[in-house]
This record gives structure tokens, C-alpha cells and sequence, in this order.
């Protein structure tokens, strides 16, 4: 069964009509993992808030494949959370039922075991009455991946999930990843870590503004196509002049 | 003796009973609404509306003379322009909420002072500024007690999303459309709570009786309902011990109720058990773990 969880068409995604995904066509098998590699820039991160919704695609269009944007989970970058904020990371976590639960449901007993099973599988159990703002930087990774567990979606949208993250605490979330992955899940994660994506993801799109190449890792991660990478990531241009390229790059994945 | 200064004035006189009742009203739906207000630092932010009310106020003081209900009614309609219009600008441009409602306000400000200028006297302008809880007829006090209802209810439906917003505002924008909503109808609760304060406080300080409790209670506790109980708690006794020092003294009242607010901040800045700083000088010694 090969039913695509995303479709992109001709998508330009960019901020003040300058585009930073530049005509991406494509998509994204139900139930793939999917790496999302490129330089600094390479509009990684803005594809996937593209995809999140957050991005009003400039140009084409992205499908979700009947999916409801509440079936996505999304993990930002430098998540725009408040620490200071007095809220204990049960009460965080617990904002990942927000779809079952929306502006009134209750929080019975069942979710709040839901919650505590959550937290759990992040290896954070004794930490539920802590407030976030006393968490460290992996820790509050942890948390937000709990929240991401609690959030049940088919597809689950990662943004450099391992950035400056110690060796343990990545191999844990890796492994929850994984297990993601096996339960059917459709995952797409920005990464630079290239061993990580070598060994651990199926498929594999690299980004410079547009794409450079998606299919298997193995036939995608390779020498050449980093370096074209590398080479493509140009320089914003205060006065481009308008798109008139219809070039469509596609690649299925 | 002592229950002649502390009781006697409220079983006493009537206009002390309402000054009271007025003061409890406000402190249970201000309190909550400031504590969100510095939660989001947007403390400042109340302070910009408070002035954004003026000129909703004067016209309605133009046109029908020390008519609370008019007044009311005007700080409304000007306070909710200001408001809405700054949301709107913050959110479909690149500019920052207190940089646009800078704008707002200071305009909204100076209209203001303009209206109150071509009629008024000396006296309506204090009354205006200042306010006077004492004067509170039995109407007043009722828009009082409606408005903090409100504020309650609509709390009470915005509370979830209100908290998800603050510490996470991209989060809930992926799961839910009701950020946007839920903003709005916050800023809205801080105009009815700024006009509600108007009446007993006056523009300049009817943000005291919200943010001050907030400061207060943020030196007490680390957990959002603790802090919102802890500044409701605060705000009515400054208001009950501010009536009670301006009625045994010749303190006009207003500035009664937030001096009283303002030692009790000074205390807990001093000895609050979150972050106080004697807390912070004799800390103790350092814990195992």
C-alpha cells in the first residue's frame, strides 16, 4: 500500500515574496521516515512549518493526504516556549491531548494515566510536578517529545530534534523515533547529523532552496550531491527579479 | 477600640459597605487578569490601556456630565478600539504588540487629555484621573459586581487555550485556531477591568489593583492557580486595609488601596519565599541533590 501521506506540488515557500524552498514536488509515502537534509539555510525548517501549516505556501500547494492538520505533531526548532512560565510538566505534557480534549474536556483518569505513560516513555517518571523552567536543555527535549507522544498524529514533523543534545538522550529519542516509525507513523525530521541519517532513515531529501535529490538514503546521501548542496545555497537577493521558472524537479519518494 | 477602627467604619456607613464590596468585586477578576497580564509581560501593556480609555471616557463625561454609565460605556467602545487595533496590526504585520499599541495609546492618550480640556474643571479632571470608590452609588456598584462576573465566566472559557498561548503560542497555533480568539477576548477583559477599576481608582491607577497583586503573588509561588489565588487574596486586603487607613486618615482612597498594595510588594520582594531577596542573600546551605 503506497497511499502518500504528502504531497507536494510545485511548492515555493519563503517570507517576503523571497522564496527559501524553491518549486519542490514530490511525495511522501504513509508510514515513511524520512530525513530532511542541507546546509544552514537550505529552508529545511521552513518546508516544514510549510508543511505544519504555520507557512502559507507562496506558490503550489501542499496536500496532506485526507489528513486533518490535527493529525500532525510538529517539534520546532527553538521552540518558542516561555520556560519561565510556571506550568509543571504534567500540565505541558497534558497540552498533547489537546485534540481529544480541545477548550473543556476533562482530564479523567485514563488521561492522566495517558500522561503519566507518556512522560514515562521519555524516562523523565518523577519529574511530573517539577516546573519546565527547572528542566535542562535535554530534559526539556524529553518533555516536548512526551508531548509529541500524547499527540497520537500519523504524521510527526521534527525539526533538528538533536541539536545540542547529549549522546544518551539522543539514542533514547532516536529510539522513540523508531518505535514511531514501526507503529506506522509517517515521520520527516531535519537532521545534519549525516551517520545518524546513513544508519537510521529510509529516505532521504536533500534541500538547497530547491531539491537536489529524494529517494533512498544510500543512493541520495553521496558525496556529489552534499557538495551540489553546498554550492546551491545562495545568497538572498534583495532585488531578484519575479519567478517565472515552471521547471517542475520532481522525484517521488 | 479596635474593632472601631477596623469594623466599625463598614457596619457604621453605607458608602464604606460599598467601597468594600466594590473593592472585593474587583480584586477577584482583576487579580486573575493581571497575574496573566505579567505572566505574558504585557504588565505595561494594562498601563497603555488604562490611558487608552480617556477619550472613551471624556466624551461620554461631555456629553452627559459625571454619568458613570456614559463614561462607562465610552472607556469601552476606546479601550476595545485600542485594543482590537493593535491586536489586528501585531498580528497581520512583522511589528510587536507593544510597539503598535504604543502607538495606539499615546494617540488615544492625547485625545483624551484634549476632550477633558475644552469642558472640564479642575475637579472633573482629579475625579477623571483619580477616581473616588467612596462616591459609588448602589448602579455603580451593580456594573461593578456584572462586570467581574464576566470577566469570571469568560476566563473561565478562554483559560485553557490562554495558558497554551502563553507558554507555547506555536504549539497551539499547529493543534487549534483558538489562540487568536482567546487573545482577543483577553484583551477585551483587560478593558472591562481597567473601566471596572475607573470608577473606584481613576485611569492612572486602576491597573495598580491588577498588577500589583500579580507582582505580589509572583514572589509567593511558583504555580499558576497558587499565584492567581495568592493575588486575589492581596488585592482585597490592600483594598480593605487601604479604605480602613483612608478613612481613619485624610489618604484620598485610591491611592490608599495602592500604597497599602505597594508595602505589601515591598515585603515579599523582601522576604517572599520564590526568589525574595533575603531568600536569595541567606540562601542556606546547598542541598545534596
Amino acid at each position: 500500500m503506497t497511499m502518500a501521506a504528502l504531497h507536494f506540488h510545485n511548492v515555493t515557500l519563503g517570507y517576503d515574496r523571497h522564496p527559501a524552498v524553491h518549486h519542490l514536488s514530490g511525495e511522501v509515502a504513509r508510514g515513511a521516515l524520512v530525513a530532511v537534509i542541507g546546509p544552514n539555510g537550505a529552508g529545511k525548517s521552513t518546508l516544514l512549518r510549510g508543511i505544519v501549516g504555520i507557512l502559507k505556501p507562496l506558490d503550489g500547494s501542499i496536500h496532506l493526504g485526507g489528513l486533518d492538520s490535527r493529525d500532525v505533531a510538529y517539534l520546532p526548532q527553538s521552540a518558542e516556549i516561555d520556560r519561565s512560565f510556571p506550568i509543571s510538566v504534567f500540565d505541558f505534557v497534558g497540552t498533547g491531548l489537546w485534540r481529544g480534549t480541545g477548550l473543556f474536556g476533562g482530564i479523567g483518569k485514563a488521561a492522566r494515566e495517558k500522561i503519566l505513560r507518556a512522560i514515562a516513555s521519555v524516562g523523565l517518571n518523577g519529574f511530573e510536578n517539577r516546573p519546565i523552567g527547572t528542566l535542562s536543555g535535554g530534559q526539556m527535549q524529553r518533555v516536548l517529545f512526551a508531548r509529541v507522544v500524547l499527540q497520537d498524529a500519523s504524521l510527526i514533523v521534527l525539526d533538528e530534534p538533536f541539536n545540542a543534545i547529549d549522546s544518551k538522550t539522543t539514542a533514547d529519542l532516536l529510539a522513540l523515533v523508531k518505535q514511531w516509525h514501526g507503529e506506522g507513523r509517517t515521520v520527516l525530521a531535519a537532521l545534519h547529523d549525516m551517520e545518524m541519517v546513513r544508519n537510521h532513515f529510509s529516505q532521504t531529501l536533500v534541500l538547497a532552496r530547491g531539491p537536489v535529490a529524494w529517494g533512498p538514503t544510500a543512493e541520495v546521501l553521496t558525496p556529489e550531491n552534499l557538495l551540489v548542496a553546498m554550492r546551491m545555497c545562495e545568497a538572498f537577493d534583495d532585488s531578484a527579479a519575479a519567478c517565472a521558472a515552471d521547471d517542475v524537479s520532481s522525484r517521488a519518494a | 477600640m479596635l474593632y472601631d477602627a477596623l469594623i466599625g467604619p463598614f457596619t457604621e456607613f453605607e458608602f464604606m459597605r460599598r467601597a468594600l464590596a466594590a473593592v472585593i468585586a474587583l480584586s477577584l477578576a482583576g487579580a486573575p487578569i493581571g497575574v496573566f497580564l505579567m505572566l505574558r509581560r504585557m504588565s505595561l501593556v494594562g498601563d497603555a490601556m488604562a490611558h487608552a480609555i480617556l477619550p472613551g471616557a471624556a466624551v461620554g463625561f461631555l456629553l452627559s456630565g459625571l454619568n458613570l454609565f456614559a463614561m462607562t460605556a465610552g472607556g469601552l467602545i476606546a479601550g476595545f478600539a485600542v485594543a482590537i487595533l493593535a491586536g489586528v496590526v501585531a498580528r497581520s504585520t512583522g511589528l510587536k504588540e507593544d510597539a503598535s499599541l504604543a502607538t495606539f495609546y499615546l494617540a488615544s492618550l492625547a485625545l483624551g487629555v484634549t476632550i477633558v480640556s475644552i469642558k472640564g474643571t479642575n475637579i472633573d479632571l482629579l475625579h477623571v484621573l483619580f477616581g473616588n470608590i467612596l462616591a459609588m452609588d448602589d448602579q455603580t456598584l451593580l456594573v461593578v459586581a456584572f462586570n467581574a462576573t464576566v470577566t469570571l465566566l469568560v476566563l473561565a472559557v478562554i483559560y485553557r487555550p490562554l495558558v497554551i498561548e502563553s507558554v507555547d503560542p506555536l504549539f497551539l497555533r499547529t493543534v487549534s485556531r483558538a489562540g487568536g480568539p482567546a487573545h482577543l477576548a483577553f484583551l477585551a477583559l483587560v478593558v472591562i477591568n481597567l473601566v471596572n477599576g475607573f470608577q473606584a481608582l481613576g485611569t492612572l491607577l486602576a491597573v495598580g489593583l491588577m498588577i500589583l497583586p500579580a507582582g505580589i503573588a509572583r514572589f509567593w509561588s511558583r504555580d499558576l492557580t497558587a499565584m492567581i489565588c495568592i493575588a486575589v487574596v492581596a488585592a482585597a486586603a490592600s483594598g480593605y486595609a487601604g479604605l480602613v487607613l483612608s478613612f481613619q486618615t485624610r489618604v484620598p482612597s485610591g491611592p490608599a488601596i495602592i500604597l497599602v498594595a505597594t508595602v505589601i510588594y515591598i515585603v515579599s520582594v523582601l522576604f517572599g519565599r520564590v526568589g525574595g531577596v533575603v531568600r536569595q542573600l541567606f540562601p542556606g546551605r546547598h542541598l545534596e541533590a
